[in-house]
Order: structure tokens, then C-alpha cells, then sequence
């Protein structure tokens, strides 16, 4: 091999002698080893060489917006790719915010991909419209597809399921999360032939249906690498008894209701089943738990890393005797159910926490709501110190407490803290809650994310544009004064990303005042504040390659625009623009 | 670093949107609720019956539920705002049912309590007691005698006496293996078996 092998680069017209000291083809064994795509980005933008050797080694693609590219764009460029990951809708569409039928269609993708990437192996899809037509032609174009991945998606029944399960003979993943499905029947379950073996990963926990359990029991049991299975409600105690007894080796298990009688015979059986699950690191579901069934569960806890109660409605006393059990957890979801005494639970058990997400039980307060409150988050702080992710939901906080806790833990990456009224003020002092956030902008360093709550002033957003340096994504709701505060985020948070913000009293400077971050960006999402639909047409003026699409809604003044959505493309203005959505 | 723009037209409004001290709720704000601290900017969702006119008057209009319909006056009642609080739809199962368990009724749980040996039964309340060790103490004190120490390998192990029930299914069981909720709710009698009869039980 000559190690100084000169080469020529003709790039435009000009020869520019570059020493390269590998061969293309080192080079791109190399790079196949580099795997994350901030990474790739980096190493494609190098030199034309490696621009090329990273193309044609790449086997992966993330597309964070589906918009901000076209297929045919991606399929040129990399041309070897096996796995893609879209997300499409803008994240407010989680909670309604987003008309039905806005777009995010995974066809005009397939379509593509059928024709350039015949050895597609893996789709992932987060908040994309997949039509049961769709999954069909999925499941007849790519011999070799083997996982899918849906998540917050729309579009498709359990037919599209059914015909991914009749037709894709190389299938180890079906991942259905959280989908607004349409729930036909369970009898695509039943779809997977006879002599299928290869499954190693199947998730249909929400779905609604009963699916035929001497087909699941089968399919199981014939699927020895099976790692992951997380059933659905219908599935009683005895079903799943039977399920672990053909795959002790789970390592994530999601299991039905926890409620059916049992005898005590029963009891001891399941108690047995579970004590053979010694690989299990993650578990889920437990819907509709009686209590007294759990101690069942305790033999398999021993190795959990993550532990999502967030459908169980747990009360304190039940949480802290599973917690016991529990001495590696990680990652917990709870119910505020548990109330502040579980909270404290969680901080006298779980030492090794990293993770907390404590969701409301009853948001929209139709019983007697207890939930939890800020002496719980504090509880947890004090005894967890590895903590760096939270989701909190709570009805009331002080700016005091908020600073106790990231005094406890500040290595926070991920703190989204949602008080449920709207503009509420520290409960004690009557103060905006903008201490608090201060506190937490400048004591964790290290933060990525922030959910913002409660009553706050544009000075919380002077704090963070001052502090927040590695904010990637910030949340906003019914919070600021002015403009003030949106420009003070805009001009300095250099490494934002993701902008969402809605009902707040940010208007066209404010707006405006972002023009050339836009482009940096991945996108902005203003509804239901103070931007006028000329504010808007300016912007798209001044920078064509952003997107600048507004959805009005009926009846409302025809210059304000309700719902902004910006976001950077090379893709130009979407062509499938549903009627409602006006690209500026 | 912010470009020299010119931000033609009147209709930007940036009066609207200029730079203010104070809190929100502060005079020339948009139209706010009453109250002083708490300012509530709530869109009804589309499906509660809302006053067209108030929710044309402002953008972040106020609309209390059903009834009201305009938006000056007091702070709406609780008003569902759409998609607040941030909860993704296949979470909003109302958990608030489940939540509490229903006590059971008031009366008490007594089950028969025989003694081999003894001339006549006893009955106990299981519900007085609240675990295992609280309902074998009362036991020994009843019967006068002592019970061994319980181990999941051994049952009762330093004693001749066995503490046994019997289920809902008719089968004799010991003590101590079950959840005590459980054991509660399925045990409809106990029997104390003695030295020879215990057989297999109290010495595995």
C-alpha cells in the first residue's frame, strides 16, 4: 500500500494536489465504525473525499423533520442505507394542537425507498401519518425488512399490522407505541405463519383488542431470541403466568392487567414464573394492579435498571414495599397516585435514580385530586443525587424548593416541570416562579432540556438566554411578559434547537428577532401568541430557506396568525400542504 | 448579533408587542381575568359552547365554560384549555376511580379457629390484625401455646404446633405463604395442628 498516495481532486474545474494517506476503501471501513450522525455531519464536512467515503459507508439516517429534506435528495446521497428513523409532526400535535390530516405522510418515502434502497431493514417513525396501504407495501418491497417501530403515529388499523406479520418472513421488531390506531381486531397477531422464528422484540401494549392467546402463547414459545414483549391489557395474570414460563429469558417484559383473581395455587405459580426471570432490566404495564398480586413480581425486580408504573395506580405504602425489591433501578415512572410520602420512598431506595417522570393521575381534576407537591420533589432530591432527567407534574411549587433541588442535583440534563394551572405563582410567597428557573439555569450546566411553568415573567427568559448555554430544546406555556423574553432566549442560547412555545405575549419582534438562528434551528412552533400574519409573510421574505407555514383557525381575526411553524429545509415549500396550512 | 431591519407596515403592531416592566396582568395588557396574581389565558376547547364575539376580541382570549361566554368577567371556572395540561392522549385513562381501593364493609372477618386437643373452637377477626406475626401472637395467647419461627423452606420450624387454614378452593394450606391481603380474603377457617399429625408440614 503506498502510504503517500497523492490525489487529485478536480473539484470545479480546479486540480488541487491533496495528500491522502488511505485508500477510499480504508477510509470508509473507518467511518463505518463512526456511528452517531452529529459525528458523520462532522466527518462529511472534512473534505470532498470524506464527504463521499462517508456517504457510501452510511447504513443509517435520522431525519428529525421529514420536511426538511426530500427522498429523493436523501436516497441520492447516501445510497447504501438500511435503516431510516422520521419523525414528523411537530411535538404540540401530541396534545391536539395540530389539525387532523396536517401531513407527515410516510408514502411518497416508500416510495422512494422501494425503488433506491431495496435492502431497507429497519423503519423507525415518530408522529407520521402511516396508512395501512403503507405497512402493505412495506411488507412486499423489502425482502429484508426486519424491525418496525411506530410511535406516536396515526393512519392505520391493525390490517396494515396483520400485513406485516403475513409477509415479512426476516421481521425481529414490532414495536407499536402509543399510536392512535384503529383497533379493528387482534387477529393480526394470529398473521405470523406457523414456521415464523424470528421475532425478538414485540410491543402491542396499547392496543385495545383481544388477540388470540393460543397464537401468542405459540408464537412465543417458537421465538427463542424473544428479548421484549409487552401485551396488552386483555392479557389476565394466568395468561402471562404461562407467557413467562416459555421465555424466562426476557429482558423487558410489559405485562397486562394485574387485577384478575387469582387462587392462591395461581398465586404461587405466577410467584414461581416470575422467580425464573432473571434477565428482566425492564418492565411496564401492571394496568388496573391489585395490590396484594405484586409481591409476586418481587423475585424478578432484583436486576430492573427501569421500572414504568406510569399506568398503575399505586398507592405510597404499595410503592415503597415494591421499591425494596428494587435496589438497581435507574429510570422510574410513576402515577402521582403515590403521593409525596411514595416520593419519599423513591428517595429512601433508589440511590442509583436517574430518571424520574411523575405523571397526573386525574389532569382535569374530575375526583378529589391529591397528586403530588413540591416536598416530594425535594424528598426524591435528597436521596437520589444522580438524578439528571425529570418530568414532574404537580399542582403547586415554591421557587425555594426548585432551588433546594438542583442544589441536590445539578447535574440536570432534562428538567421539564409542569405545574398544571396555568400561571401560577409560588404558592407560599405569591412571587413568580422565575427564581426558580434561574436556580436551575445556572446551577445545572449541563442542561439540554426545559419545560417552563407556572407564573413567570420575562425575566426567566433573560435567565435563561444568560445561563442556559447547552439548551437544546425549551418548552413554553401561558409565560412572559413581551417580546423581551423571546429575544433574550433567540440571542442567547447558542445551541438551541427546538422552539415551542404557545398562548405566550411574544409578537413579531420577537419573532423577527430570531431571522438568522431560524437556520440553525430544527424548527419553531408559535400558537396562540402575538404574531400577526405580516410578521410572518416578513420573515419568509428574508429567509427563503425556511419554511414558514401558518394554520389559522376559523372565526379568528384574518391578520392574526395562530399557529406559526418554522423550520429550516432544502426541500423547498412542502407540496402536500393540506388547505388549512398557508406557506408564507 | 440582530440585522438592521426595517419592519414595514402598520399592521406589525409592535406597540402591541413592545418592551414592558411588570408583571403580566399590568395595565394595557390584553384583556386579563380579574384576578391580580393569577392570569388565566384559557382557550375552551372546541367542543365546549363558547361566545364567538369573546374570543374575537383578543388572541388569547378568556372563554369560561358553558354559560358565561364573555371574557371580561370573573376568572373562568375550570374551563378545559385544548391540550393543557401537556398530557399525551393514551394517558388520559381518569385513574382517580382506581385510585383508592373500596374499603370493604364494616363488619368483621371472623373465621373458626380449631386446636387439636382443645374441647371447643374459638373465632377471630382477621381484620384486627394487620400481619402475620400480629395474628400468630394473638393465637399463642388464645390457645396458650407457642408457635416456632416461619421460614419459606421450613414452615414452622421449633414447635409442634402448625398453623393451617383452609382456602376458598377447600385445601388445607399454611400459614405464612401467601400475601397477608391475600390470605385474608381467601382463608375461611384456621386449624392448629398438633406434633404427630403434623406430619410433612412443620418439618420439610
Amino acid at each position: 500500500m503506498d502510504p503517500m498516495r497523492k490525489k487529485d481532486c478536480h473539484d470545479s474545474g480546479e486540480s488541487v494536489r491533496v495528500a491522502s494517506t488511505f485508500p477510499d476503501e480504508v477510509l470508509e471501513r473507518v467511518l463505518a465504525l463512526v456511528k452517531s450522525h452529529k459525528d458523520r455531519s462532522s466527518v462529511s464536512l472534512v473534505c470532498k473525499d470524506w464527504y463521499d467515503a462517508e456517504r457510501w459507508s452510511r447504513t443509517h439516517v435520522f431525519i428529525g423533520n421529514c420536511y426538511s429534506v426530500s427522498p429523493e435528495i436523501v436516497v441520492r446521497r447516501f445510497p447504501n442505507v438500511r435503516s431510516v428513523t422520521l419523525k414528523g409532526k411537530p411535538r404540540f400535535s401530541d396534545f391536539n394542537l395540530v389539525p387532523p390530516n396536517w401531513g407527515a405522510d410516510i408514502r411518497c418515502w416508500l416510495v422512494v425507498f422501494g425503488a433506491k434502497y431495496r435492502c431497507l431493514e429497519e423503519l423507525r417513525l415518530k408522529r407520521m401519518t402511516v396508512s395501512d396501504e403503507s405497512l402493505e407495501f412495506l411488507a412486499l418491497s423489502f425482502p429484508n425488512f426486519k424491525a418496525l417501530s411506530l410511535l406516536s403515529c396515526d393512519g392505520f388499523s391493525t390490517d396494515g399490522l396483520a400485513a406485516i406479520a403475513s409477509h415479512c418472513k426476516n421481521l425481529t421488531e414490532l414495536n407499536i407505541q402509543e399510536n392512535d390506531i384503529y383497533d379493528k381486531s387482534g387477529s393480526w397477531l394470529s398473521c405470523f405463519p406457523e414456521n415464523f422464528t424470528s421475532l425478538e422484540v414485540l410491543n402491542f401494549a396499547y392496543l385495545h383488542n383481544d388477540v388470540n392467546f393460543e397464537a401468542l402463547e405459540r408464537l412465543v414459545s417458537r421465538c427463542k431470541s424473544l428479548n421484549v414483549l409487552k401485551v396488552n391489557k386483555n392479557i389476565t395474570l394466568e395468561q402471562l403466568q404461562r407467557l413467562l414460563i416459555c421465555a424466562p429469558q426476557l429482558a423487558e417484559l410489559g405485562t397486562g392487567s394485574f387485577l384478575h383473581e387469582l387462587t392462591d395455587r395461581q398465586y404461587s405459580e405466577l410467584k414461581r414464573s416470575f422467580n425464573n426471570c432473571n434477565n428482566l432490566n425492564v418492565l411496564s404495564g401492571l394496568s388496573e394492579v391489585a395490590a396484594i398480586y405484586l409481591p409476586a413480581l418481587y423475585p424478578a425486580c432484583t436486576n430492573l435498571t427501569f421500572l414504568n408504573l406510569s399506568d398503575a395506580a399505586l398507592q405510597s405504602e404499595e410503592l415503597a414495599k415494591l421499591l425494596v425489591h428494587c435496589p438497581r433501578l435507574q429510570r422510574l415512572w410513576v402515577l402521582d397516585t403515590v403521593e409525596d410520602k411514595g416520593l419519599e420512598a423513591i428517595g429512601s431506595n433508589c440511590p442509583l435514580l436517574e430518571e424520574l417522570r411523575v405523571f397526573p393521575s386525574d389532569p382535569f381534576e374530575e375526583g378529589i385530586v391529591h397528586g403530588v407537591t413540591e416536598s416530594g420533589f425535594i424528598a426524591v432530591s435528597y436521596g437520589c443525587r444522580r438524578l439528571h432527567y425529570v418530568l414532574y407534574f404537580c399542582r403547586q411549587m415554591t421557587n425555594a424548593a426548585v432551588a433546594t433541588i438542583v442544589q441536590n442535583c445539578p447535574d440536570f440534563t432534562h428538567f421539564r416541570l409542569c405545574i398544571m394551572n396555568p400561571c401560577q405563582p409560588d404558592y407560599l410567597s405569591n412571587e413568580p416562579m422565575d427564581e426558580a428557573f434561574c436556580a436551575v439555569v445556572k446551577t445545572c450546566t449541563k442542561l439540554r432540556r426545559l419545560a417552563v411553568s407556572g407564573l413567570l415573567t420575562d425575566l426567566t427568559f433573560e435567565y435563561i438566554g444568560k445561563y442556559a448555554k447547552n439548551l437544546e430544546t425549551l418548552s413554553v406555556a401561558f409565560a412572559g411578559s413581551s417580546d423581551w423574553g423571546m429575544q433574550c432566549v433567540l440571542g442567547g442560547c447558542p445551541k438551541l434547537r427546538k422552539l415551542e412555545i404557545r398562548d405566550c405575549p411574544f409578537g413579531n419582534a420577537a419573532l423577527l428577532s430570531g431571522f438568522e438562528k431560524y437556520e440553525s434551528m430544527r424548527s419553531l412552533w408559535m400558537s396562540d401568541c402575538k404574531v400577526t400574519m405580516n410578521g410572518c409573510r416578513f420573515l419568509a421574505k428574508e429567509m427563503p430557506r425556511l419554511n414558514v407555514e401558518v394554520m389559522k383557525e376559523d372565526g379568528n381575526d384574518d391578520s392574526q396568525a395562530d399557529k406559526v411553524y418554522v423550520y429550516r429545509s432544502v426541500a423547498g415549500p412542502r407540496r402536500d400542504a393540506p388547505p388549512f396550512v398557508l406557506t408564507l | 448579533m440582530a440585522r438592521a431591519v426595517s419592519y414595514g407596515g402598520d399592521d406589525l403592531n409592535l406597540e402591541a408587542t413592545e418592551l414592558r416592566l411588570g408583571l403580566p396582568g399590568s395595565d394595557g395588557h390584553e384583556k386579563q381575568s380579574s384576578s391580580a396574581t393569577v392570569r388565566s389565558n384559557k382557550r375552551a376547547s372546541p367542543d365546549v359552547a363558547e361566545d364567538q364575539s369573546a374570543r374575537t376580541k383578543s388572541n388569547n382570549s378568556i372563554v369560561s365554560d358553558a354559560g358565561n361566554g364573555d371574557g371580561d368577567s370573573a376568572p373562568p371556572a375550570k374551563a378545559q384549555v385544548v391540550g393543557w395540561p401537556p398530557i399525551r392522549s393514551f394517558r388520559r385513562n381518569s385513574f382517580h376511580g382506581q385510585a383508592k381501593k373500596t374499603e370493604g364493609d364494616g363488619a368483621g372477618m371472623y373465621v373458626k379457629v380449631s386446636m387439636d386437643g382443645a374441647p371447643y373452637l374459638r373465632k377471630v377477626d382477621l381484620k384486627v390484625y394487620k400481619s402475620y406475626p400480629d395474628l400468630l401472637k394473638a393465637l399463642e395467647h388464645m390457645f396458650k401455646f407457642t408457635i416456632g419461627e416461619y421460614s419459606e423452606r421450613e414452615g414452622y420450624d421449633g414447635s409442634e404446633y402448625v398453623p393451617t387454614y383452609e382456602d376458598k378452593e377447600g385445601d388445607w394450606m399454611l400459614v405464612g405463604d401467601v400475601p397477608w391481603d391475600m390470605f385474608i380474603s381467601s382463608c375461611k377457617r384456621l386449624r392448629i395442628m398438633k406434633g404427630s399429625e403434623t406430619g410433612g408440614l412443620g418439618c420439610l
